[in-house]
């Protein structure tokens, strides 16, 4: 028509090559498409390096399977040096990082049932003169045993201990004592947990893995669906506001969601005898909370993402750390500092102190409502975020 | 709500870039309720864009103007409550049935009675038997007129259809634009944009875009009168090397092949005359002056406006 040229002249017939060599050469037509096409899509590029290098440094450093420095409280209301020294060799283990003075046997069990301590170290009224006497009293040393394997390295460090615990006190009329060491005894109470069975600390934290893994699959990809089957162009036009997209794409899956809580939680009692000691009101409604929290960073992931494979992405380099730093596989505490600030970040860190306390310790609302909060606010954030985030034009 | 005035689309000087492509460039347009305005230009032109911007979905880089009433940059809520958009590809959900489509539209639109909406909207487009069916098993046609259905199910004022009848055949063509004037008579403003002839000569108005600038709009006479090209066709034997040593002759501003003649026109009336003069003096090719059509102003405007690259 214009000063195009015209397509008649390509139609004579171009020599083709053999047969095999055809083979391999469509095997190669398609390997450089692929790669050009996955060149074209930038974030996904940046992420093939990105994803593999960030997540082996962060759980290179971050993970340590002997936590030290768990944070404990001292019950006593012996104030003689020999408790004192007592409790001064158990911190030299650096297993025990003493946080609070308990005011009594209440307030002990508060700060373990609200999850700020993992140990109370509770020392009889009159623990230095029976001691004093040679009549070998005992320490009572409470570990949350709802996590094993957070505590039984601080439980051995703290029956080693008590061998020397006193060598220094023990001089001149007292040097006697120490022939039939150790001079008293610490009975360790397991908690919540008796046998030490690892199977109960795994199974409520399966419930916040599954459900983590679940609900942000199905949000994170409900915008970008929509993009790509070329239903958001007709959306976009009608009289709807972002708000209510993203909250009726969320609401349906909090049903999924309950469904999967529901299910797991029979199966946990029947299959795994793992208890619900708390009440079952307070774990469905924080669970409930922890589903919204979920659905929502699945929804703002979807909001951000340009196609399903950039949410897909998205979605496991989440939940990749929410894994190995909320405290579900190893210890929260043995992580460094900076690792459990990023765990803090993550609601599935919140939600296993919620579930694994009130199904094992049986801790009530009032105990968990730090954790409850952040998730509230965590689904906030990420809620306001997908509202910004949601491109009413197409510009 | 403003008062409808009797001015359905007024936009003037509306501009568009993408990075440093201008893909609207000064679009200036005003149609009156309840007519039927053509849309036509090559592929690229900037249709869609315009139709975007008209609706809400794109802010104009600069330019103004109103659809119904409302400011389409300030009052993109209202617009998307009183205007109709159909996309070019199919944008109903192919995973829902036909009815639960409907229903879905009825209710993102807040109809008082969704189902009862859409049950009517069923009997209008002769789908009730089909209603539980996946809106993704329709053929290309049926598609369309459910699109369309979906579009006036809320009772919009103003119809923006971007090629609606791309793809679709000619009976399906047909009842598609009965329904379009159908709608018009009741007072219906309907944009629509496409590449057939019949379907432009079936507008009240057409507006021609090119590169992104409006290059012809009025009625149909009123183009082909503005266009001031002196047409003839030419028939006979090797239509096809003739029309090629046409396109270099200066004088001949537009070569197009219809069948078994070849449409030649120019804007100098004079050089075209002698042109014709001395090929039918050669005796192997009738030419025959003629009106030029539609589809002839077209190529011109397109061939002038190098838009076809």
């Amino acid at each position: 028509m214009s000063a195009q040229q015209s397509l008649s002249n390509g139609v004579a017939r171009p020599p083709r090559r053999g047969a095999l060599a055809q083979s391999w050469q469509r095997f190669l037509a398609m390997f450089v498409k692929e790669f050009i096409q996955l060149r074209r899509d930038r974030p996904t590029f940046a992420m093939i390096v990105g994803i593999p290098l960030i997540q082996l440094m962060l759980f290179g450093y971050a993970i340590n399977t002997d936590p030290k420095h768990l944070p404990t409280a001292v019950l006593t209301s012996d104030d003689s040096p020999i408790a004192r020294a007592v409790i001064g060799a158990l911190r030299a283990t650096d297993y025990f990082n003493i946080k609070y003075i308990a005011r009594g046997e209440a307030d002990a069990d508060k700060l373990i049932l609200s999850n700020k301590v993992q140990f109370v170290i509770q020392i009889p009224p009159d623990f230095s003169r029976q001691l004093v006497r040679g009549e070998k009293p005992g320490l009572l040393l409470i570990a949350d045993a709802s996590d094993p394997v957070a505590t039984s390295g601080a439980v051995a460090a703290a029956l080693g201990a008590a061998d020397q615990a006193l060598d220094r006190e023990l001089i001149g009329p007292l040097a006697s004592l120490k022939q039939n060491a150790p001079p008293f005894e610490i009975r360790v109470h397991r908690r919540y947990n008796p046998a030490g069975e690892t199977r109960r600390n795994i199974v409520p934290g399966l419930i916040g893995t599954i459900l983590t893994m679940t609900m942000l699959m199905y949000t994170a990809m409900s915008v970008t669906r929509e993009i790509e089957r070329g239903t958001m162009e007709a959306l976009l036009a009608m009289p709807i506001l972002p708000v209510e997209i993203m909250l009726g794409k969320i609401a349906p899956y909090v049903v999924v969601g309950a469904v999967q809580m529901a299910t797991i939680l029979i199966v946990a009692s029947l299959l795994f005898q793992v208890p619900v000691v708390g009440s079952l009101f307070t774990l469905t409604l924080l669970t409930l909370l922890f589903i919204v929290a979920n659905l929502s960073v699945g929804y703002t992931f979807s909001t951000v993402a340009d196609n399903q494979l950039q949410a897909m992405q998205m979605t496991f380099f989440f939940f990749l750390p929410s894994m190995l730093l909320s405290g579900f596989l190893f210890p929260f505490y043995g992580m460094p500092k900076w690792a459990q600030y990023v765990g803090e970040a993550m609601p599935l860190t919140h939600y296993l102190r919620i579930v694994r306390s009130v199904m094992l310790k049986g801790s009530t609302f009032g105990d968990l409502a730090v954790d409850a909060g952040a998730l509230a606010a965590f689904t906030l954030v990420a809620m306001s975020l997908a509202v910004m985030r949601f491109r009413q034009t197409l510009d | 709500m403003s008062v409808e005035s009797d001015i359905a689309i007024d936009v003037r000087g509306l501009t568009k870039s993408f990075g440093d492509k201008k893909v609207v460039d000064n679009f200036t347009l005003q149609v009156a309720r309840g007519n039927i305005q053509g849309f036509l230009g090559p592929n690229g032109s900037g249709k869609t864009t315009t139709i975007r911007m008209l609706c809400g979905l794109l802010t104009p880089d600069s330019g103004e103007g109103k659809c119904l009433g409302y400011d389409i940059r300030r009052q993109q809520k209202e617009i998307k409550r009183y205007v109709g958009y159909m996309t070019q590809g199919f944008s109903l959900y192919r995973d829902l049935t036909i009815r639960e489509n409907l229903e879905f539209v009825a209710r993102v639109y807040g109809l008082e009675a969704p189902e009862d909406a859409a049950r009517a909207a069923l009997e209008r487009l002769g789908l009730v038997a089909r209603a539980d069916q996946l809106a993704g098993e329709l053929s290309g046609g049926w598609k369309q007129r459910l699109s369309l259905g979906a579009c006036i199910l809320p009772g919009p004022s103003l119809l923006l259809l971007d090629e609606p009848t791309a793809g679709v055949d000619p009976k399906a063509r047909r009842d598609f634009w009965d329904e379009i004037h159908h709608l018009a008579t009741q007072g219906l403003t309907v944009l629509v944009s496409t590449h057939y002839m019949d379907e432009a000569e079936r507008c009240h108005q057409i507006a021609y875009i090119a590169n992104g600038r409006l290059l012809a709009s009025g009625t149909i006479a009123e183009i082909l009168a503005g266009a001031q090209l002196s047409t003839w066709v030419v028939t006979g034997e090797g239509l096809d090397p003739l029309g090629g040593e046409l396109k270099h002759q200066p004088g001949v501003d537009m070569v197009a092949r219809f069948g078994s003649a070849l449409h030649v026109g120019g804007r100098d009336e004079a050089a075209m005359e002698r042109i014709a003069r001395r090929y039918s003096a050669e005796g192997r090719h009738r030419w025959k002056r003629d009106e030029p059509s539609l589809e002839d102003v077209f190529i011109d405007l397109m061939t002038r406006a190098g838009a076809d690259q």
